[in-house]
């Protein structure tokens, strides 16, 4: 492959400022600069402009692996990062390095008017240089959004199994939301594990929250209360709403040996009464 | 021979497992513990597995097995201190070990038992 000729870079070192104006105009016309500073952007493409010259200039060939780009990789890492957090899409942040194709091209043009075969030859170089650049902010950027969505996850997943105390040997779990084996599972761990940390006789779990009931969710459910009885514990399912006890009945599902209380209110009073404790009014 | 001790406490026996399980000192563990209950006419056995992290299908039937045979000889069995992993395996074994009692810790599973008896 035909290496970059000096010359070429001069014609870049020299057209800077028209280079970083025609480039930031072609931004604004894309509409990758939305929801962006002017001010920001501005200094990001210098920048970028910056770094590439550099690179050129330290005779790094356009393979954007090797180490003499580790610059300006980080600087598009920290970009694409940046714009994902912004909530930007691909394109948008992909184009930031496209739009520099245009004014850069016409620039060369420019340069070598008079010898169209080094023109095309410059044109590839360099070409195929900012395609690589802007594959690898692509791919950043979606590693980000990932990492983002991964986070989330994980974040859900806890925040839907809170296992609540309501008296002294007495557990609740809220549970929200579709029950699958993933959840489940991390459901069973957290509470069977609150119930060896607090030494709780009884656990309620209120299926309020739980859109359906299917065959798998009550395995799930049937599972998780024999978990508990086999640790010493008891457990009552609270929270049965009424098309819930329809379906289970229409399933044939077997949910002998459960306890079931069509409300939480129910559960622990029942709870309340199994640990010998009674309510009366004060006065 | 490696064995797991046995302890009388008035009517009752009491069984601490403190080393993982294998096989054999299973089935040594269900002949001791039915020699003992006929020996001493025992009304109550109670099983604790707290410090056991560890079970397979095996032992989870061994547990079985010897509730049901002490329920023959009329002494109650509790099972007591299971961990939550242990829980969830046996659950996954599809072992649910119906007709054994349990209980949360060493504590609980005496009263259970006390009360067992008292209404006998």
């Amino acid at each position: 492959m035909a290496a970059l000729q000096t010359s070429t870079l001069e014609a870049l070192k020299k057209d800077q400022a028209q280079l970083l104006a025609n480039w930031y105009s072609s931004l604004e016309a894309s509409g990758a600069t939305r929801n962006l500073k002017e001010q920001e952007v501005k200094q990001q493409t210098s920048d970028f402009l910056q770094l590439i010259i550099a690179g050129l200039d330290a005779g790094n060939g356009s393979n954007v692996a090797a180490s003499g780009w580790d610059e300006i990789r980080q600087f598009l890492e920290k970009l694409s990062r940046s714009r994902a957090l912004l909530g930007q899409n691909s394109q948008q942040t992909a184009n930031f390095i496209f739009a520099f194709k245009g004014p850069l091209f016409a620039a060369l043009q420019n340069h070598y008017q008079d010898n169209p075969s080094l023109l095309a030859e410059q044109l590839l170089e360099l070409s195929e240089l900012l395609d690589s650049l802007g594959m690898h902010t692509i791919r950043t950027f979606q590693e980000s959004r990932e990492a983002v969505i991964k986070r989330q996850q994980e974040e859900l997943l806890e925040l839907s199994t809170p296992v609540v105390k309501l008296w002294d040997g007495v557990l609740a779990l809220p549970m929200i939301g579709t029950l699958d084996s993933q959840r489940t599972q991390v459901v069973m761990e957290s509470l069977l594990q609150r119930i060896v940390d607090t030494g709780s006789e009884i656990a309620i779990i209120d299926i309020t929250g739980v859109p359906t009931v299917d065959t798998l969710v009550a395995q799930h459910l049937l599972k998780t209360v024999t978990a508990i009885r086999l640790m010493g514990a008891d457990c009552i399912i609270s929270g049965v709403r009424p098309q819930i006890a329809q379906t289970i009945v229409h399933l044939g599902l077997d949910l002998q040996g459960v306890v079931t209380k069509a409300n939480l209110a129910d559960a622990l009073k029942l709870a309340l009464s199994r640990l010998g404790l009674s309510l009366t009014k004060a006065g | 021979m490696e064995r797991i001790p046995i302890l009388q406490m008035g009517d009752f026996l009491l069984v601490t497992i403190q080393v993982d399980m294998h096989d054999q000192l299973a089935l040594t563990l269900q002949e001791d513990l039915s020699e003992r209950i006929s020996r001493t006419s025992a009304r109550g056995v109670l099983i604790d597995i707290s410090a056991l992290d560890m079970v397979d299908s095996f032992i989870g039937r061994m547990i079985g097995t010897i509730s049901g045979l002490s329920r023959i000889m009329d002494a109650q069995t509790v099972l007591v201190g299971m961990q939550p992993a242990v829980a969830i395996t046996l659950v996954e074994l599809g072992m649910t070990l119906p007709g054994v009692s349990t209980a949360l810790n060493v504590e609980r599973g005496m009263k259970l038992l006390q009360d067992w008896v008292s209404n006998q």
